[in-house]
């Protein structure tokens, strides 16, 4: 199996405040990894640290993430962000711009003008989006007059258009009604043929469904990774069992 | 348990008395707001309307004593000096509205935010004393330059605030999109943080241009005034606002006539300047 991310003994800070304590996991290439555990548990920080959004907002990190046997912290933020992409909790769509645009937007605004180039990738992308048939008639049409769920889906359309390797997703479905949710889960199953994705969800439901392996966050510190099926049928620690009966969190 | 103080009908109806009064009130004073532009209107129509025809835009100015002519100097002036004023605004303005916004949460974008409150507070006419100073001396003649600089100086802070303002109701969570597709922090204010904002920014230009079309004060320091056509902004140019000063308090009836015209062109012009802006940055998309 190969490994995409191998994350070694791990902190992340908020200026002085320890908010991950010494992670390490490995995250297999092409497979969907989930990172369950209760609010306030450091899961967002932790995928945040995968593209370096974490030092954004004034954090910082010691210890070392690997992606394809290099390290993160000596790779430019803004080439590693190309090659790591990312799908918000809420869906974000870029309100001036038409839905074709909001998909091109990486690629426009990378330097990429050619509408011959441009066109296919959208096309491209918003299928595997599974968006395309909903919005093909009225590409010019802004992107935040659809619903919550096919904006969100247009997200991961604009993220898809830059080709990234590994797509992170803080959350994708907590905002979006059971049907729009079923259609994300769904989409994840089939974008991990293609890239390695890492999800953070609060849906035990949802992890169980769309992950191969399962991360339990608690606290800032990595309590239990293992498959999927492990972690939710036979968990080796209390406290993941605890959790994933829903005793507590 | 009744409670017979609050059932009574003194309380019903002292509450009904008072909440009426109160109202009327709101409303008085509501139409107390208008009146003043209504009387405006109202004067700078009805005095105004006699010199409105289309010699006003197109005929220079008569000689003293002479009925008649027109202003199309001062409202080619005008327009240049707002001009004039936005080009060198305009940047500063926006440029340092973004810095404050994006950049500026240290000391030295708490000192900027300050001394353009400072600014925005300092009476017209000392800017025109300071632009006569530093420009007019030692050019040794007036100019529409000055003028220009003079009014650049009194839209900056409107503009700086009114754009970090508009930069700040931008969610964070578009930044972070912009940045999580790979784009440099400055592609990312540009072309999302900017673009998305572009709308309350023009509206802050906007004020702050309208603002400057009516300055008289620090244009007869500067800019002065021209009887003759000029479009060099080397030399002494005309404007509505010094015509209008000139003109209304001269002794002749036709002149004062004539201030009103000018009044009454003024007001048409910053009018024509807001729709087309509404109509520039009128969005493609309907926002919900």
């Amino acid at each position: 199996m190969d490994i995409k991310l191998s994350i070694k003994n791990l902190d992340a800070y908020y200026g002085k405040t320890k908010v991950l304590h010494n992670i390490s996991l490995d995250i297999p290439k092409n497979k969907a990894v989930a990172i369950i555990g209760p609010s306030g548990c450091g899961k967002s920080t932790f995928i945040r640290c995968l593209n370096r959004m974490h030092e954004v907002v004034g954090g910082s990190i010691t210890g070392s993430i690997m992606m394809d046997n290099e390290e993160l912290s000596k790779k430019d933020p803004v080439l590693l962000r190309k090659r790591v992409g990312m799908v918000f909790q809420k869906p974000n769509p870029f309100p001036t711009m038409s839905i074709f645009n909001n998909v091109a937007a990486g690629l426009r605004l990378n330097g990429i003008r050619n509408k011959k180039i441009i066109a296919p990738i959208v096309e491209k992308c918003l299928k595997q989006a599974a968006l395309w048939d909903e919005v093909k008639d009225n590409l010019d049409d802004s992107g935040a007059n659809l619903s919550g769920g096919q904006q969100q889906r247009l997200c991961i359309a604009r993220t898809l258009a830059v080709d990234p390797e590994v797509i992170l997703m803080d959350e994708p479905a907590s905002a979006l009604d059971p049907i729009s949710t079923t259609k994300i889960e769904d989409l994840i199953f089939e974008l991990k043929k293609d890239y390695t994705i890492v999800i953070v969800t609060h849906n035990m439901q949802q992890a169980a469904r769309v992950s191969d392996y399962t991360a339990f966050f608690y606290i800032g510190e990595l309590v239990e990774f293992d498959v999927t099926s492990k972690i939710f049928m036979s968990p080796a620690k209390k406290q993941t069992e605890d959790y994933v009966r829903g005793r507590f969190g | 348990m009744e409670n017979k103080l609050m059932d009574s009908k003194y309380f019903f109806y002292r509450k009904k008395i008072t909440s009426s009064i109160m109202m009327s009130l709101t409303f008085i004073a509501a139409l107390a707001a208008i009146i003043p532009l209504i009387f405006i209107f109202y004067y700078t129509i009805s005095k105004g309307v006699t010199y409105f025809n289309f010699n006003f835009f197109v005929a220079m100015p008569k000689p003293v004593g002479e009925s008649g002519g027109g202003m199309a100097n001062a409202i080619m002036g005008t327009l240049i000096l707002i001009g004039l004023g936005g080009a060198i605004g305009i940047p500063i303005g926006i440029l340092s509205g973004t810095y404050l916004a994006e950049f500026g949460n240290n000391k030295f974008g708490f000192l900027v935010r300050f001394m353009t409150d400072v600014l925005s507070g300092v009476p017209s006419i000392v800017v025109g004393v300071v632009a006569y100073t530093m420009i007019v001396i030692p050019m040794k003649h007036f100019s529409a330059l000055a003028g220009g600089i003079a009014l650049g100086i009194l839209v900056i802070p409107t503009i700086t605030r009114t754009t970090e303002e508009m930069i700040r109701l931008v969610p964070s969570s578009l930044r972070e999109a912009g940045l999580a597709l790979g784009l440099p922090k400055w592609k990312t204010t540009i072309a999302i943080v900017l673009r998305t904002a572009w709308k309350g920014i023009a509206t802050g230009v906007l004020l702050g241009l309208s603002r400057a079309a009516g300055e008289t004060a620090p244009l007869l320091f500067t800019a002065l005034g021209n009887r003759f056509w000029s479009t060099n902004i080397g030399q002494p140019m005309a404007s509505l606002t010094v015509y209008i000063y000139d003109y209304a308090k001269s002794p002749f009836e036709d002149w004062n006539q004539q201030a009103w015209t000018a009044a009454l062109v003024l007001i048409l012009l910053i009018s024509i300047l807001s729709l087309l802006f509404r109509i520039i940055t009128r969005s493609k998309y309907k926002t919900n």
